[in-house]
């Protein structure tokens, strides 16, 4: 789950982290208040999105005027925010943090993160920030450093290289000895699977601070963590993944227009990597899970409807412990109940699957059932044509 | 031979009287496994599916023996479930459950690491030796005894390379699912060594899945190490960046853990990769004529 960059810094901020003192705002009429607040005759505005890239995309703005920034409320709030890291729609604007100003020296990259292949948390700095880590880590591997915890714990000579890479001194070495440690506490106590501090950056003053803020927190672990579940934002969501998720529906939207259903995430990918192998284009990724039952069947055929492309739905189950003939009774319920109109090509595979191929067959019209995938999906690909 | 479960495997499993715990527990008597009882606490001294239930894993050790144990607990559980057994002396652990939190599984990874504790899943559908026994939720009758080894990150897609095997009368020897999550108690290198050296095994079959690099990590492992045929299938060439693709670990991030590098690598390291999801079995038999 992620968390917009204002969440992140409440955060942060509870942790002693330096962050900018800064107010989030909902509607146009807030903003003078904020402005106040704050202080200063600088501020910047950014638009609060699950989305990178916002600063190239004009959703960050350098304002000198209360009245600009109420401008760029006015521009942003409502609206969508396009940025190379969200789809063609953009992400939906529903508040800005405003902040003081901050006058920058230099511009650096921090950050910790599950390391699948270290089974460790592993801290990332560099002493070029402000820019995609991954492209710095390629040109320029000097200027970075990686290390990996023991447990929550961190070494004193990995402490001392973190701020030599970064070229600290004294004095910010050892305010970034702080930062490092206030945000292992946080990523532990707060099941973090990424925070991200880009940049990190040096103010003219010296002092280190931390002016942006990127969280994702571990779906698996949001049972324990009440207070972060509530700053979930389902509008930065695709409205059909919310919706799917509700009835614990893996969904994911693509923009083909053959529709999927399928038991199990490896067989949905299989599935979608078959059709494109066969030259159709999924609309979806959607796992009904281990039991397709009537009552999620239905559900997941409700939710792949609602996208106005889909011409034709491929349903693959692999039957494992429940068996086919009680699936396919369970889908020509399903198809009857969402009224489904369009082609519906289904292919059993396990336990009874023949026995739910002739329930399948003698059902419904509508219904087309074959008798392997590849049949399955060459037939889907010539109804959605 | 046969790798994980053999006919000597007394299995407990925990989390045995719910809903989960009892259909699969069944299924897996029915297929002939040995299991030796369960545990649930607050249930002791009772009895389930005519087995014993016990309070603690140490009470069933002391009892009755198991040297295998089968969790079903539920996810916010599953960490002291999987520590309990550990700390009974158990050396072999399946934990089906779906959702334990990653940095749970942190900690348990490193206390199995050092105890030699080989633990498979959490988020898996566990581990069958055709016609031996099976702990896990995967349908025994698909399967057929031979000589192929499958591995695989997924559920329902292990099925389907163990239908084609079948179909095509290779069976096979064991097969593993290590699961869909970010760290999983045992990787694809884990899997492999115990293949290689399993003298049932003629060819390795190893379903991978988009996100982390553990097909990366194997690939150059096989290259090293692994003298048997390596076939392999990695699913989500078509899914997009940025997006969980149900299982935990299957996503695609910063660039990295994409179809197209892992398909590279594999190739690379001289695994043959099936072009496409219906061709695992096929592939198979042609490197074993």
């Amino acid at each position: 789950m992620n968390l917009h960059e204002y969440q992140g810094k409440e955060i942060f901020a509870k942790y002693d982290l330096p962050v900018s003192k800064g107010k989030v705002v909902r509607s146009v009429s807030e903003v003078k208040q904020a402005c106040n607040e704050i202080g200063g005759n600088r501020w910047v505005a950014k638009a609060q999105v699950h989305a990178g890239g916002r600063g190239k995309s004009g959703g960050v703005a350098l304002c000198d005027t209360v009245e600009e920034v109420s401008d760029f409320a006015k521009r942003w709030i409502g609206q969508k925010l396009v940025t190379y890291q969200t789809n063609k729609n953009g992400q939906l604007v529903n508040c800005i943090l405003i902040e003081e100003c901050t006058d920058i020296a230099d511009e650096l990259y921090y950050s910790a993160v599950v390391d699948r292949s270290s089974k460790e948390v592993a801290i990332i700095a560099s002493s070029e920030g402000g820019v995609n880590i991954e492209k710095v880590a390629e040109e320029s591997p000097e200027k970075i450093v990686s290390i990996n915890l023991d447990g929550n714990n961190i070494s004193i000579d990995d402490l001392e290289k973190i701020c030599s890479t970064l070229e600290l001194n004294d004095s910010q070495s050892s305010q970034m000895k702080n930062i490092v440690k206030k945000t292992i506490s946080m990523f532990f106590e707060c099941d973090l699977s990424l925070l991200e501090i880009n940049p990190l950056v040096i103010k003219q003053d010296g002092n280190l601070h931390c002016l942006d803020a990127k969280i994702n927190i571990d779906s698996n672990a949001l049972f324990r963590q009440k207070d972060l579940h509530q700053m979930h934002d389902p509008t930065q969501e695709d409205p059909r993944e919310s919706e799917a998720a509700k009835y614990d529906l893996s969904y994911v939207s693509l923009d083909g227009n053959i529709g999927c259903m399928v038991n199990g995430a490896g067989l949905a990918m299989g599935t979608m990597d078959t059709i494109k192998f066969f030259n159709g284009n999924p609309a979806n990724f959607l796992d009904v899970g281990g039991t397709a039952t009537q009552e999620r069947v239905a559900k997941a055929f409700k939710i792949i409807l609602a996208d106005p492309e889909v011409k034709v739905v491929l349903v693959n189950i692999f039957g494992g412990i429940v068996r086919c003939d009680l699936i396919a009774e369970g889908i020509v319920a399903a198809i009857d109940e969402v009224e489904v109109e369009i082609p519906v090509v289904v292919r059993l595979e396990g336990n009874n699957a023949e026995k739910g191929l002739s329930i399948l067959s003698k059902s419904s019209t509508k219904i087309q059932s074959a008798n392997s995938l590849e049949e399955a999906a060459r037939t889907a690909v010539e109804l959605a044509k | 031979m046969s790798i994980l479960i053999n006919k000597d495997t007394r299995v407990l499993v925990q989390g045995f009287t719910g809903s989960q715990g009892t259909l699969h527990s069944a299924q897996s008597i029915e297929y002939g496994t040995n299991v030796v009882g369960g545990v649930t606490p607050g249930k002791g001294g009772s009895s389930h599916l005519n087995l014993p239930v016990f309070n603690s894993v140490q009470e069933a050790v002391d009892k009755v023996q198991p040297n295998a144990s089968l969790i079903f607990v539920p996810a916010p559980f599953c960490k002291s479930a999987i520590i309990e057994a550990a700390n009974a002396g158990i050396k072999f652990i399946v934990c089906i459950t779906e959702g334990v939190p990653t940095l749970d599984m942190l900690e348990v990874k490193k206390i199995v690491d050092d105890n030699d504790i080989r633990l498979i899943g959490p988020n898996c559908p566990g581990v069958i030796t055709p016609g031996v026994g099976k702990m896990g939720i995967m349908p025994g009758e698909i399967h057929l005894p031979g000589r192929i080894g499958i591995i695989s990150r997924s559920g329902t897609l292990t099925y389907e390379a163990v239908k084609q095997t079948t179909d095509l009368g290779l069976g096979q020897s064991s097969c593993i699912g290590i699961g869909g999550d970010p760290i999983p108690g045992s990787s694809f290198i884990d899997i492999l060594k115990l293949f290689e050296a399993d003298n049932q095994t003629d060819a390795i079959v190893m379903v991978g899945e988009i996100g982390g690099s553990a097909e990366e990590e194997a690939a150059e492992f096989i290259s090293n190490n692994i003298s048997k045929p390596v076939v392999s299938y990695i699913a989500g060439q078509t899914a997009p960046p940025g997006k969980r693709m149900g299982h935990a670990g299957a996503i695609i991030s910063g660039g990295k853990g994409t179809a197209e590098d892992k398909i590279k690598k594999l190739n690379e390291s001289g695994v043959v990769v099936a072009k496409n999801l219906l061709e695992i079995g096929s592939t198979t038999k042609s490197l074993l004529s």
